[in-house]
């Protein structure tokens, strides 16, 4: 997160609407720790990570999606034990929960 | 001040917050700020829910732990309220490092209470001269394992450590204690436990007031024998006694059974 608050700060200073996905648990071996943090903005800019880089671009499209309006917040599993028919793993086998919200607190 | 602005300063100043938020129930996505002295700002729904959550958050923040916790939608937080109510799953985040555990001594008690200090979140340091003790293969729950001696760790790191960190010293070695314990003296730790008989702390006095620490102060600080008087024997047990005495040191309790007292129990 604190990584990230810089960014953020400018998005918002700049008008921008902004979504945040935060690892909330994970199963098994994930890449990164709960609270690891990616933002992403209305114009598809995206910051931080919360993978090795596996699931990010998946991550953009539900957050997007959240900014929209088109769906709200919530939680999306990723990895093998994944029921939500994301077609994206980890490659290191482990599932790992996003919650993804607007920023808007 | 909305919740992120408070979170971001409070961040950036490298003060412990912790932020709630609702992840499934009823006002997905509500926050609460909280620090250590209490609620900072935002809600999750329910009053009731706030000062619950609040209350547990500040444990949380206190362990440096991150995790999702589950109540009824007022809060309620026993298996038997929570039984045919639907759950509220709150993810608390913990904006703090962790409380660090220094252990010195490579023993198997050493494994034992690095295993129970990570389940209470501690970051974890086993520090042991001897190298073919100190090595990962033997510890690997722990966050570092150091081949030093215990005054050169204590001159280059020493100063990292605070009230809410622990040293235990495990080595029964007056030549590898007798540092460990002045070094640990130095620091500001709220915790220092040394192993040891009654007989053996006894001697250790003895040659601590060779190395001129005499200050009643000081030597009340140690806590030796280490643990508390729950007739421990094996490692695992003693680790759990140790533990206990930590926790018990932190909240200024006596540490007998709730049910022989009265009075709030948190």
């Amino acid at each position: 997160m604190r990584e990230l608050l810089a960014d953020i700060d400018r998005w918002k200073s700049q008008g921008k609407r902004v979504a945040l996905a935060r690892v909330v648990d994970r199963e098994g071996s994930g890449p990164r720790e709960t609270g690891a943090a990616m933002a992403v903005n209305q114009d598809g800019e995206v910051i931080g990570s919360v993978s090795g880089g596996c699931v990010e671009s998946a991550v953009v499209g539900e957050a997007l999606a959240i900014l929209s309006g088109e769906r709200s917040a919530r939680v999306v599993t990723f990895g093998y034990s994944d029921n939500e028919a994301f077609a994206v793993g980890l490659t290191c086998g482990g599932t790992i929960h996003l919650f993804i919200q607007p920023l808007e607190w | 001040m909305t919740v992120y602005t408070t979170l971001a300063t409070r961040i950036r100043a490298n003060q412990p917050v912790a932020l709630a938020t609702v992840i499934d129930g009823p006002h997905i996505g509500a926050t609460l700020l909280i620090s250590p002295e209490g609620i900072l700002g935002g809600s999750l729904g329910d009053g009731e829910l706030d000062r619950v959550v609040a209350r547990d958050a500040v444990g949380e923040l206190e362990a440096g732990r991150t995790s999702i916790r589950h109540y009824g939608p007022q809060g309620q937080s026993t298996p038997e309220d929570l039984v045919d109510t639907p759950t509220v799953r709150i993810f608390v985040e913990s904006f703090s490092p962790p409380p660090r555990m220094w252990i010195f001594g490579a023993v198997d008690f050493t494994a034992a209470l690095a295993k129970v200090a990570k389940v209470l979140g501690y970051h974890v340091t086993v520090c042991d001269a001897r190298e073919v003790f100190a090595t990962r293969r033997r510890f690997p729950m722990a966050d570092d394992v150091i081949v030093s001696w215990p005054a050169a760790l204590f001159e280059k790191e020493g100063q990292v450590l605070g009230p809410r960190d622990a040293v235990c010293i495990l080595t029964h070695d007056p030549k590898f204690d007798v540092p460990a314990i002045q070094g640990a003296l130095r620091t500001t730790a709220g915790y220092i436990g040394v192993m040891g008989s009654r007989k053996t702390h006894a001697k250790r006095v003895e040659r601590l007031h060779e190395v001129a620490i005499t200050d009643p102060h000081d030597l009340a600080r140690l806590l030796s024998p280490i643990g508390l008087d729950l007739g421990a024997r094996t490692p695992e047990e003693t680790a759990i006694a140790i533990c206990a005495e930590i926790i018990a040191r932190r909240t200024g309790r006596l540490a007998t059974s709730l049910s022989a007292t009265t009075g709030p129990i948190h």
